[in-house]
């Protein structure tokens, strides 16, 4: 047997988590052990799983600390909403309806990944951060004044009110401003979800093993040295930009298409949501892949596991999040693990023998 | 004469950002950091003030008092718990995890005691409005307190900063850490009193808040926050005119937005100007040059 490189082996364990994981959680609802509240939860966790992912492509890996990650999801979200409503009698299968609303909500998230990436990516560190922040604010703040209706004439534009779309009466108005798309076919499952959690984690670990991904890091390292041996900078950079901002889009696809009322609230897709995935990413480890999965799945449980503690949960998730970072980050706290480590503990006590 | 009255109402608005700006703006020039929690000390500072003047029954002045000494306490306490830890980690990204942790835990903190319910502000100004041009204009006495208290802070601040060795010192930390704990200057007093300007200013700048728009709940400071970060942002980080220019413009592009163009649209348009500020003058308006060593 050829020798399988450290790498890939851990690939292998990263895909092999999520697999197992699938297979326990079918267990599970097979025999009826999954409340139906955990059930419930069980797209939004792909999702976030997808999102955490996506960013880890920019923060761990291009090395930049993007805070509109929750744009590019509202326009995978309303892009591939807004085609499933129209397709919805014309494609009855819902397979391949879903799969081309993927494609594109996952296209148009990458589009504007690359109109904002352009001008954006000139910026560095927290200016980045911050217009990053304001694109994701303004896609939101647009959504929700777009009104669009179909009639026999076609499609109507506005950004005033539904009323002034001046449809026929036969006409339907499909984006309603502030009330968003109603009635999205529900396509998503936990299949397709676990599916597309694959997928991304594909896309992303053969990108950081291909030579354009080792472009990337070096780019994160030391950008003048990059720059200097002759990497294009706005090529690579744009690059793990839009993909990840595909990648968001896909998420936003796959939680559309979860909930009957899609709207566009601070709540989902404003930069509250842009900063939870961030917790996620920085949580799980900045550039680990496997930890953004195992960070986004705990955190998301965590709010609902302490449902019992009711009005006091959020608090502790709070001091939780505190808690670990400091336990992770803070250098007293490294230096103390170090000492207290378990492998230095066995290695002291097997010294101890020998001696 | 209606421009006239909304270019005041934005200047007041901006005066608030200004404020709270100043606050963000101070701690990122020294600590290098993304105080997330900045806006919900505002909230906190609304709080107090609330409880003091209705449930203790202080006089308003006392509350805003009372108010300014509890969040200055609460901001050192904070940086000394949460920030000062993880100051030397090795990833910045982790002390504004944090700080977002910091912010989740005083808004859930402020839901627990204070509900959810929105809690109606009395206003605490005295002032009578002004009346100009035979009742064509009024200026609510809110706005002059707010744009008066905006100068003498800043006038205040300047001199301190200027003038004392402690503001000297705030400045030399600012500048290089190492250097000036080398010259004497004990860097962790230096930037803990950072720390308790800044959120005795989120203080006043949640007084004038609230009595300009009198509503009161444990969200009332993200959205204020995060717009006064952009102030700092477009008047250049770490500037303290800076933060001014940028807090004061923001408010009234703001207004006049929300007046012209759109109501629903002044936040995208607020976020714009500062894209395409920012695409111009990529280290804001005031913002210093970074020369990059090779």
């Amino acid at each position: 047997m050829k020798k399988i490189n450290k790498q890939t082996k851990s690939n292998i364990i990263t895909y092999g988590i999520v697999v197992v994981a699938f297979i326990i959680v079918q267990l599970l609802l097979s025999t009826g052990n999954l409340s139906s509240l955990m059930e419930g939860l069980l797209v939004p966790l792909c999702v976030y799983v997808i999102l955490a992912l996506s960013l880890n492509l920019v923060v761990g890996i291009l090395g930049e600390l993007s805070l509109g990650h929750a744009g590019f999801m509202c326009v995978g979200a309303f892009s591939s909403a807004f085609f499933s409503k129209c397709m919805e009698e014309i494609i009855t299968v819902s397979a391949v309806r879903f799969i081309l609303a993927l494609i594109l909500g996952a296209v148009a998230a990458g589009v504007f990944g690359i109109l904002i990436g352009i001008p954006v990516l000139r910026l560095r560190g927290d200016y980045l951060a911050i217009v990053t922040l304001a694109f994701g604010e303004i896609i939101k703040n647009l959504v929700n004044v777009l009104y669009i209706g179909k009639d026999a004439a076609g499609f109507h534009f506005s950004t005033k009110d539904s009323i002034s779309l001046n449809l026929q009466p036969e006409g339907e108005v499909i984006v309603n401003g502030p009330q968003g798309i109603t009635g999205t076919p529900q396509d998503s499952t936990f299949l397709i979800g676990v599916i597309l959690i694959i997928i991304t984690l594909f896309v992303i670990l053969n990108m950081v093993n291909s030579r354009d991904g080792r472009a990337i890091m070096a780019i994160r390292d030391n950008r003048i040295a990059a720059e200097s041996v002759g990497i294009n900078i706005t090529k690579y950079k744009l690059m793990a930009f839009s993909v990840s901002a595909a990648l968001a889009g896909a998420a936003g696809v796959l939680y559309a298409h979860n909930l009957s009322t899609l709207t566009a609230l601070p709540k989902n897709f404003g930069y509250n949501m842009s900063i939870m995935i961030l917790v996620f990413v920085v949580l799980g480890g900045i550039g680990n892949m496997r930890g953004s999965i195992i960070a986004a799945v705990i955190l998301t449980l965590l709010p609902e596991l302490l449902r019992g503690l009711s009005d006091y949960r959020m608090l502790i998730y709070a001091i939780v999040l505190i808690l670990m970072m400091l336990f992770n980050w803070a250098p007293k706290s490294l230096e103390w693990r170090e000492k207290h480590s378990l492998k230095r503990l066995i290695k002291k006590k097997k010294t101890a023998k020998e001696a | 004469m209606s421009f006239l009255s909304y270019l005041i109402n934005g200047i007041s608005l901006g005066s608030v950002y200004a404020i709270i700006a100043l606050g963000y703006t101070m701690v990122y020039g020294i600590a290098k950091m993304l105080n997330f929690a900045h806006g919900d000390v505002i909230m906190v500072g609304g709080y107090v003030v609330l409880i003091s003047s209705t449930s203790l029954g202080c006089p308003p002045l006392l509350g805003v008092l009372i108010a300014v000494i509890f969040c200055t306490v609460l901001g050192v306490v904070i940086e000394r718990v949460a920030y000062r830890p993880l100051r030397n980690a090795s990833s910045s990204l982790a002390v504004l995890i944090t700080a977002i942790g910091v912010s989740y835990l005083l808004q859930n903190l402020a839901l627990l005691i204070f509900g959810a319910n929105t809690k109606s502000f009395h206003s605490v100004v005295t002032v009578p409005a002004i009346t100009l041009a035979d009742g064509k204009m009024t200026i609510s006495g809110e706005t002059i307190v707010t744009i008066l208290s905006c100068i003498v802070i800043m006038v205040v601040l300047t001199l301190f900063i200027n003038r004392t060795k402690a503001g000297q010192a705030m400045l030399a930390v600012s500048e290089d850490k190492g250097a000036a704990q080398l010259m004497g200057i004990n860097v962790n007093r230096t930037i803990g009193l950072t720390f308790a300007i800044g959120s005795g200013l989120a203080a006043i700048a949640g007084v004038l808040l609230c009595s300009a728009y009198p509503s009161l709940n444990p969200y009332t400071g993200s959205m204020p926050g995060i717009k006064a970060f952009v102030a700092a942002v477009f008047g250049g980080i770490g500037s303290i005119p800076g933060a001014m220019i940028g807090g004061i413009l923001l408010g009234v592009i703001e207004i006049l937005g929300k007046a012209y163009i759109s109501s629903q649209l002044a936040d995208a348009i607020v976020f714009a100007v500062l894209i395409i500020v920012l695409l111009v003058k990529p280290t804001g308006i005031l913002g210093k040059k970074i020369q990059e060593k090779v």
